[in-house]
């Protein structure tokens, strides 16, 4: 049975013990969470053959742009959206199912989530995961910046956030009449992924941020026709000069001279690194890793960490283990609903097939790739513990009881999915009932339902 | 045979809770009026919902968003000669000609940023500041209610939102598709949530809640729709619901899809998609409620308006003042009620927005002291603090 300090690590850092790993977990959880940040990248093999950003952009807007019949391009479009969602629902939950570095797993669904782009978007839907797998993935135990620019720069983030058509009007193509400035994405830049809200920002350093990243755009078939670029460039991101206001520009007290493409980059280096976004982004982690409300404390921790590493998220990641409060108190946060079915099926090694996946997702309230707002999933647990919702997480863990055969008893699946923080009645509650009633009770039991 | 009604008793018995036992959870309710309040989440664009097509700025300012005037094929629908309707809400329309509809117009809260989030908040949590206060407006109005235990308020969807949440016990409930578990299943895990001051009380709600659908509605009905319910088809149950003896009274829906950045559209496009989904909800309440309708009063409201001129992609970003809804055959409607700024380019807010002229709360105070009886002095000091200055409109209900 795993100790409070391995379900700890099992739970809060990782996605819930396998069987395999739960011996390397027991045998020191501080080292098996810090290994996973010294651990080299390696792309995940089951994401290697999934289809790349600009080739399925290119194919949506291609759909979109078919001559006169809005019904073949309506359900060419249909059909991109759903074959490569459900691929990449099914891939991306599979990962998280089989991984031995759950803890980086974890990272990329907060860093995503952070910078959330939603398939409510229907552009966004075919290459959602592809988003997450280059723009976010690589990046977890890099430099935040270079997360920043990266899921800035990504299609995904460019249609969802409309910058994608945002024009300075005193860019060439503002002045030959092709509209104007779109603050959406300036805006959640800053509020969202940098400085946060009361981070320090006025409404024209929304404005003023818009025109730094005026130009950063896909190319769409008009815009490979205007700049006389083949057809294949269709999809790819670019930055178009010729929609970029032109100018110095005034951020956050920061003169940007102008530089075109650079500007922006420079602006995200500069955002990446102020003080409000270490803030921020050390409330943010404190509080999906020590506690809903986390202490002042533990968030100036990581704060410093960041200030003094310039954003270095490696360090950061150390600094989140480091945290004494982490291990004081197991149990401190809900399992959000993906969580909750992820760490199920790691527990109970349930091969993931693809077709249920997203219907359970949105039955259990939170759909793959989906969040509401560009604010992301939240994630405190007031959030999560509506009626309704709970008597889902009951009915739900029925349902994978019946559906699931575990070659390990239910006492034995407990051991190491809530080991001892589970209260003896809890435990004895799991062992006396039979089988599938057994393992139904470990999955809804208030222990599993935490981390 | 089972019913969730004995799933309950047996929680009730196991958890030791302060549950009211089913009989009386579905007695009939204290109170006979009905409260529904939609939240709009990602900011409507009022002057696209209720365009000011006699505004002589009106065609000049929203440029290839002005809709034409009333009577052509696409023309909006009027409402006073002055007012109109986006023709997506006509549905809607037909309400204001039975006097049953009354529109806002130049309405805002406090908040005067534009974060969706904060604005949200503070939409909910009814104070002047984000994260005022970790309850919401219309849990602490229903802490002024006579309730005798029975559940008054209603979130439609799994989670309460904050503008629901708070001290008095309430419901949420969505239609599923998930099969019920065993009712001795549910006992066994009251008796393992029995000491958990979060899911304990949820789980007794939600089992409450659902014993009443499947009362009022019928059992559900498992099965796997690969969407979930649009808001549109909504309505008609939550409506159903509301108008049973025992149901709640107050219920809370929330609609999205109102951050129209690009591709707002005019007569088709995102925006007018989800007026028609926004009015498809509201026609099934009517709908669903029946004879209720006329002790109801249904408010729509959003966080916060959207720029009055289109922004460089077709679309409107955020900005201050736009309009509400109060509907139902309990509100004194069949008018505008506008303090019109204009849109002359002198009269907009920092130069952009639509200048607000009615603070939200004095239409929602309006409505909750005299459709729902809550006093003064609790709305100036309790429901809505420090809110005396935003004074309650009064008569928008029939007496």
């Amino acid at each position: 049975m795993l100790d409070v300090s391995a379900i700890i690590a099992a739970n809060r850092f990782g996605l819930g013990a396998r069987p395999e790993e739960a011996g390397d977990v027991a045998r020191d959880p501080q080292a098996w969470v810090r290994n996973q940040i010294y651990a080299p990248y390696v792309p995940p093999p089951l994401l290697a053959d999934l289809p790349d950003a600009a080739e399925y952009t290119r194919q949506f807007l291609e759909a979109r742009q078919q001559g006169g019949d809005g019904g073949v391009a309506e359900f060419l479009q249909r059909r991109i959206r759903q074959e490569t969602l459900a691929a990449e629902i099914g891939a991306r939950v599979q990962v998280a199912v089989q991984t031995r570095e759950p803890f980086r797993e974890r990272l990329v669904q907060f860093w995503s989530n952070h910078f959330t782009v939603s398939v409510q978007r229907p552009v966004v839907a075919p290459i959602a995961g592809a988003y997450e797998r280059d723009a976010i993935r690589p990046h977890v135990f890099g430099r935040f910046a270079d997360l920043l620019i990266a899921a800035t720069r990504h299609q995904a983030m460019l249609f969802y956030l409309d910058n994608i058509g945002s024009v300075g009007p005193n860019s060439r193509a503002g002045q030959l009449g092709r509209r104007g400035i779109n603050e959406n994405h300036a805006r959640e830049i800053l509020e969202l992924h940098t400085l946060g809200v009361g981070g320090g920002y006025t409404q024209n350093d929304v404005r003023e941020l818009a025109k730094i990243l005026t130009g950063w755009t896909v190319v769409t078939p008009p815009l490979a026709r205007r700049s006389g670029l083949p057809e294949s460039a269709v999809g790819m991101t670019r930055f178009a000069a010729d929609a970029h206001e032109p100018g110095n520009k005034s951020l956050v007290g920061h003169t940007f001279n102008e530089g075109g493409e650079s500007e922006g980059i420079a602006a995200l280096q500069f955002l990446a690194t102020h003080p409000a976004t270490a803030r921020h982004v050390a409330t943010k982690l404190a509080r999906h890793f020590v506690a809903d409300d986390p202490p002042s404390a533990a968030v100036a921790r990581l704060e410093k960490v960041y200030l003094e590493t310039r954003g270095d998220l490696a360090a950061v990641s150390f600094a989140i283990v480091d945290l004494p409060e982490i291990w004081e108190r197991p149990n401190t946060k809900v399992r959000a609903p993906g969580d909750l079915v992820i760490a199920a099926y790691r527990a109970l090694d349930v091969k993931v097939t693809a077709g249920q996946l997203p219907g359970t997702m949105r039955e259990m309230g939170q759909p793959v790739f989906a969040a509401p707002s560009p604010a992301g999933w939240p994630d405190r647990a007031s959030d999560w513990v509506g009626p309704e919702a709970m008597l889902r997480r009951a009915e739900w863990a029925v349902a994978v009881s019946r559906r699931v055969r575990s070659p390990q008893s239910p006492e034995v699946l407990a051991g190491y999915a809530i080991g001892a923080v589970a209260p003896p009645a809890v435990r004895r509650a799991i062992a006396e009932a039979d089988p599938a009633e057994g393992v139904a009770l470990l999955l809804a039991c208030a222990e599993f339902q935490r981390r | 045979m089972w019913t969730r009604r004995r799933a309950v008793s047996l929680l009730a018995a196991g958890t030791a809770l302060p549950l009211v036992l089913p009989g009386v959870a579905l007695a009939a309710a204290p109170t006979d009026r009905r409260l529904v309040v939609v939240l709009l989440r990602g900011a409507l664009d009022g002057l696209a919902a209720v365009p000011p097509w006699r505004d002589a700025k009106y065609a000049e300012v929203r440029q290839g968003l002005a809709l034409d005037p009333p009577g052509s094929g696409d023309g909006v629908l009027d409402l006073d000669g002055y007012f109109g309707l986006h023709p997506a809400l006509a549905p809607v329309h037909a309400h204001y000609a039975k006097g049953d509809l009354a529109v806002f117009q130049a309405v805002a809260g406090p908040y005067r940023d534009r974060s969706h989030f904060d604005a949200q908040d503070l939409m909910e949590n009814g104070t002047t500041r984000p994260r005022g206060a970790a309850d919401g407006w219309l849990n602490r109005a229903l802490g002024t209610l006579p309730g005798g235990g029975h559940r008054l308020g209603l979130a439609v969807g799994q989670q309460v939102p904050l503008l629901l949440r708070g001290d008095v016990g309430v419901a949420s409930w969505a239609p599923r598709n998930l099969p019920d578990a065993p009712p001795d299943f549910l006992t066994k895990l009251g008796l393992l949530w029995a000491g958990d001051p979060l899911f304990a009380p949820a789980l007794a709600e939600g089992m409450r809640a659902q014993a009443m659908s499947d009362e009022v509605l019928g059992p559900a009905q498992p099965g796997a729709p690969r969407r979930g319910p649009a808001l549109a088809a909504l309505g008609e149950p939550v409506g159903k619901l509301l108008a049973a003896a025992g149901g709640p009274r107050i219920a809370v829906l929330e609609a999205y899809g109102w951050d129209t950045h690009s591709q707002q559209g005019k007569l088709t496009g995102r925006l007018a998609t989800a007026l028609e989904q926004l009015a498809g909800a509201l026609d099934g309440l009517a709908r669903g409620l029946g004879p209720a309708w006329d002790r109801t009063a249904i408010v729509a409201i959003t966080e916060f308006g959207r720029t009055v001129a289109p922004n460089g992609t077709n679309g409107t970003d955020h900005g201050t003042a736009t309009c509400a809804f109060l509907l139902g055959g309990a509100v004194k409607g069949g008018r505008v009620l506008a303090d019109w700024p204009g849109l002359a380019p002198q009269n907009l807010y920092e130069g952009r927005d639509l200048r607000p002229t009615v603070d939200v709360r004095q239409i929602l105070k309006g409505v909750l002291h005299d459709h729902m009886g809550v006093e003064i002095a609790a709305l100036d000091r309790l429901v809505f603090p420090d809110s005396a200055g935003a004074r309650p409109l009064s008569g928008l209900i029939r007496t």
